[in-house]
């Protein structure tokens, strides 16, 4: 019978004990004495939210397709086990074999957004493994970071013995070998990352010395021996239709955030949104083969018994075989009791179509992105979609049936006036008039609903707004109640709600974002005073985080507030992303200009992102 | 066609909550290409249901649920494809056509057998079935019974239908269902109250191992009603 590291006394106090016991369908054994590497791959979150991403599913079929390799999943323990763990002193394990995880050769650790950095040392802490890297030994796993935020990973130096930057397909296997090389023969552990960062892709925090001017601002950053590289190019996957991919994805027991079939359609975005790092860091845009994925979607469903099947890219609607796929899909669901949801897809007379065949109208909600209330910080942000655009979706949208609508925005976006955040409230206010303007009484069902909702704006790391000043929280919140105020003017306000995000969060994950090496003493402050779970609007807690920055003697604003100049040396400008620094300085200056730049598919604006051999770049 | 299959749910699957269950049911069913029938309407659901949820931490061999399926298919092949695609710790037992004018199997029930163990480290220091014994000699065995809303004192002794066994394995056949619903918990409880005692939360390990109707004043076994599909 399969083992528990917890005691059944403990699994029936805590909160969904299925987060912790494994044994999930398409979840893989293997007998561990037949493996010479034992991976444990872990999403520095609660069960629900690691099990909905795609990156994990995919490294963890990737890996166990190797047959030295047995890759086994890691969460974080919810608040609730993470007390029990502490006060009995229970190491942290695998879901798979239960084993501890400091047993294991490495621990991935993958990244996906800065308000989980707490986390990774809770992660670390329950492990029993040092949570600097610089006191490990050849006992302990080799602790390993990917994922978006690898991009910048400084803030999170000391924690960890390898970044591997980009996509994970590629480089994998090197690591493997060079690793198993490493256990045979008498290699030291600083042997072995020395080698490992010869692999492409791979970063070794420990090998490079940065110093910082009077001013706190980085001065210089070298790799402290000449055979370590001076700058790291991003891993890629340039073949998306002949690679690893998880045909056989695990199905939990419990209900989590994405309870279905994923199928990737391609990586990147040809849009080129100025404030989009997503859209920088995975140039070019590769779609997989539209007759690859449809069997992809039949075997997976098979597979797994999911009723739901989802398409994921950064911008559907810019798949060349979007509608193909969408018809086989509402084909395949006529059959099979289906849902098909369809995120990221601009509002038109094809969506709209789709969308009426696969969805009850009354129940779902359009989805528009603006950004920006006008037309001008559209311009700005690159933003491609225009008022009328929009005027024109809704107008087949209400037409159609639809009465919900549901708007995002950015408040603190650079050059943003006063009359820019009007004009969120005026456009929530003009779709909720154009339905009244078009249904006529007798046929309404009671009132249109808008739900407009802002988030605050965070420069990122390789987008032309990284050198961007960001808001203080106080602007934020000001800005917030200023758009809550112009709502609450407009003639329509009664069919308008409207939500704005936290402001303290956007600030911490500003700080993060663009931080350096010297920021990980505050992460151990703050975890040290309880931060945990902080992308959790219930378990956050502003006040220790300021604590820690005040212990540490740091101003979070030197990350944040500070314009910096484009001359300046930035933390992450050891990671080649392809698109050079050129072109983001170049548009920065079109930012200002309010210039907009075509996609890559109407012009090729020469980002640098043809190095890479392949894609949207060479299309045609 | 009305469908009932039995299975047995053990090892960590005991921590899957009913929820949980029915959601794999619905998975397991469609990885197994059994011809589910589905409702009609806009959101289209599965035929399906479950004659009685199994607590967190309980193990049973005798679990139900019934579905409708749209066309025939033998027992053996439905057996065979659900286990192939089942987990650890789920076994489909059988797969039997019912009557049309069957009962499903929630209204239906009226009793259950257990199997009750004492978890290593919670064995009592008395001995456990002569006071049970006792206990059952009175007129009534009045037992606090607490939900989330009130408190009510019940008479669960109408509601112990056999019971047997010994110290290390105690079986008890309680009444469940609708009328009087008795968990063999409230019965060990209420043993350990006759001590003076209180029942540790973690100290039974339980285990059903099967759920009756009434039929002809007769407890029947929920799987003893239909038969297999040829």
């Amino acid at each position: 019978m399969t083992k528990t590291a917890l005691s059944e006394e403990i699994l029936l106090t805590i909160e969904k004990p299925a987060r912790y016991t494994g044994n999930e369908v398409n979840s893989v054994y293997k007998d561990k004495n037949m493996v010479d590497v034992r991976f444990a791959m872990c999403f520095p979150d609660v069960y629900e939210i690691g099990m909905s991403h795609l990156g994990i599913q995919i490294l963890y079929s990737m890996f166990n397709t190797f047959d030295d390799v047995w890759c086994e999943r890691v969460y974080s323990p919810w608040v609730d086990l993470h007390r029990i763990m502490k006060e009995r002193n229970i190491p942290l394990f695998a879901l798979e074999s239960q084993d501890p995880v400091y047993m294991f050769d490495f621990l991935g650790i993958t990244l996906q957004y800065e308000m989980c950095y707490t986390n990774v040392l809770q992660i670390l802490d329950l492990s029993h493994i040092p949570l600097m890297a610089a006191d490990r030994t050849e006992e302990h796993p080799i602790v390993i970071g990917g994922g978006p935020c690898a991009y910048n990973p400084e803030p999170l130096a000391d924690f960890f013995d390898i970044f591997y930057i980009g996509e994970g397909e590629t480089a994998y296997r090197k690591l493997i070998d060079l690793y198993r090389n490493y256990k045979k023969s008498a290699m030291t552990r600083k042997e072995f990352l020395r080698n490992a960062s010869h692999i492409s892709g791979m970063y070794v925090p420990c090998l490079y010395e940065a110093s910082y001017d009077d001013d706190g601002i980085l001065s210089s950053f070298e790799p402290l021996y000449p055979d370590v590289p001076k700058t790291i190019r991003k891993e890629i996957e340039m073949n998306m239709s002949d690679t690893y991919y998880p045909v056989k994805p695990v199905v939990p027991f419990i209900k989590v955030t994405q309870d279905r079939v994923t199928l990737e359609i391609q990586r990147g975005c040809i849009r080129g949104c100025r404030f989009c790092q997503a859209g920088m860091i995975y140039r070019p845009v590769r779609e997989r083969n539209v007759e690859l994925l449809k069997s992809y979607a039949v075997e997976m469903l098979k597979n797994t018994g999911h009723e739901e099947i989802s398409l994921s890219s950064l911008s559907s609607s810019d798949y060349s075989g979007l509608e193909e796929l969408v018809n086989f899909l509402v084909e395949h669901a006529d059959k099979k009791k289906l849902n098909i949801s369809l995120p990221s897809l601009r509002i038109d007379a094809f969506s709209l179509d789709v969308m009426s065949k696969i969805q009850d109208i009354r129940k779902s909600s359009l989805t528009f992105a603006p950004e920006a209330g006008s037309q001008r910080l559209r311009n700005v942000i690159n933003k491609g979609l225009t008022v009328d655009d929009i005027m024109e979706g809704a107008t087949q949208a209400f037409l159609g049936g639809w009465t919900r609508v549901k708007l995002y925005f950015m408040l603190g976006l650079p050059t943003e006036t006063e009359d820019d955040m009007r004009g969120i409230a005026g456009l929530s206010n003009e779709i909720a008039k154009l339905y009244y303007e078009l249904i006529p009484k007798s046929e309404r069902k009671g009132r249109v609903q808008i739900v407009s909702s802002t988030s605050f704006f965070v420069p990122k790391p390789f987008t032309p707004f990284q050198w961007a000043s960001m808001n203080t929280k106080q602007q934020f919140l000001d800005k917030a109640h200023f758009v809550n105020e112009c709502m609450r003017e407009q003639l329509n306000s009664k069919s308008i709600k409207y939500n704005y995000h936290e402001a303290d969060v956007s600030v911490l994950e500003g700080v993060f974002a663009r931080g350096d090496r010297r920021l990980s003493k505050v992460l151990v402050e703050a975890y040290k005073r309880g931060c945990l779970f902080d992308a959790w609007t219930e378990t956050f807690r502003e006040e220790p985080w300021l604590d820690a920055f005040d212990a540490c003697g740091i101003d979070p604003a030197f990350y944040t507030s500070r314009e910096r100049s484009t001359d300046e040396l930035l933390p992450w400008d050891m990671i080649d992303v392809g698109v050079s620094r050129e072109f983001l300085k170049k548009e920065w200056d079109n930012a200002l200009n309010e210039k907009v730049t075509q996609n890559c598919r109407i012009s090729c604006s020469g980002c640098g992102a043809r190095v890479f051999g392949g894609g949207v770049c060479y299309e045609g | 066609m009305k469908v009932r299959i039995k299975f047995a749910k053990e090892g960590t699957m005991k921590f899957i909550g009913h929820l949980d269950v029915m959601r794999y049911f619905q998975k397991l069913l469609r990885r197994s290409d059994i011809p589910i029938a589905y409702t009609t309407g806009m959101s289209p659901h599965q035929v399906m249901s479950f004659a009685m949820p199994l607590g967190i931490g309980v193990e049973s061999d005798a679990e139900y649920v019934d579905i409708e399926i749209t066309e025939p298919i033998s027992s053996e092949t439905a057996i065979g494809r659900m286990n192939d695609n089942n987990v650890e710790g789920i076994r489909i037992l059988s797969f039997k056509e019912l009557p049309e004018d069957a009962d499903n199997a929630m209204a239906s029930i009226r009793a259950a057998d257990y199997e009750v163990r004492f978890r290593q480290g919670y064995a009592p220091d008395f001995p456990f079935m002569k006071r049970l014994e006792a206990l059952y000699e009175k007129d009534t065995i009045p037992v606090l019974k607490k939900t989330k809303k009130s408190e009510t004192v019940v008479d669960i002794k109408p509601g112990i239908y056999s019971f047997g066994g010994n110290d290390e394995c105690i079986k008890m056949c309680l009444s469940c269902g609708s009328m009087l619903n008795i968990k063999p918990e409230l019965v060990a409880a209420a043993v350990f109250a006759s001590e003076d005692r209180e029942l540790n939360e973690f100290a039974l390990l339980i285990r059903r191992k099967e759920i009756y109707t009434m039929i002809n004043n007769v407890l029947t076994g929920l799987d003893e009603i239909g038969g297999s599909i040829q």
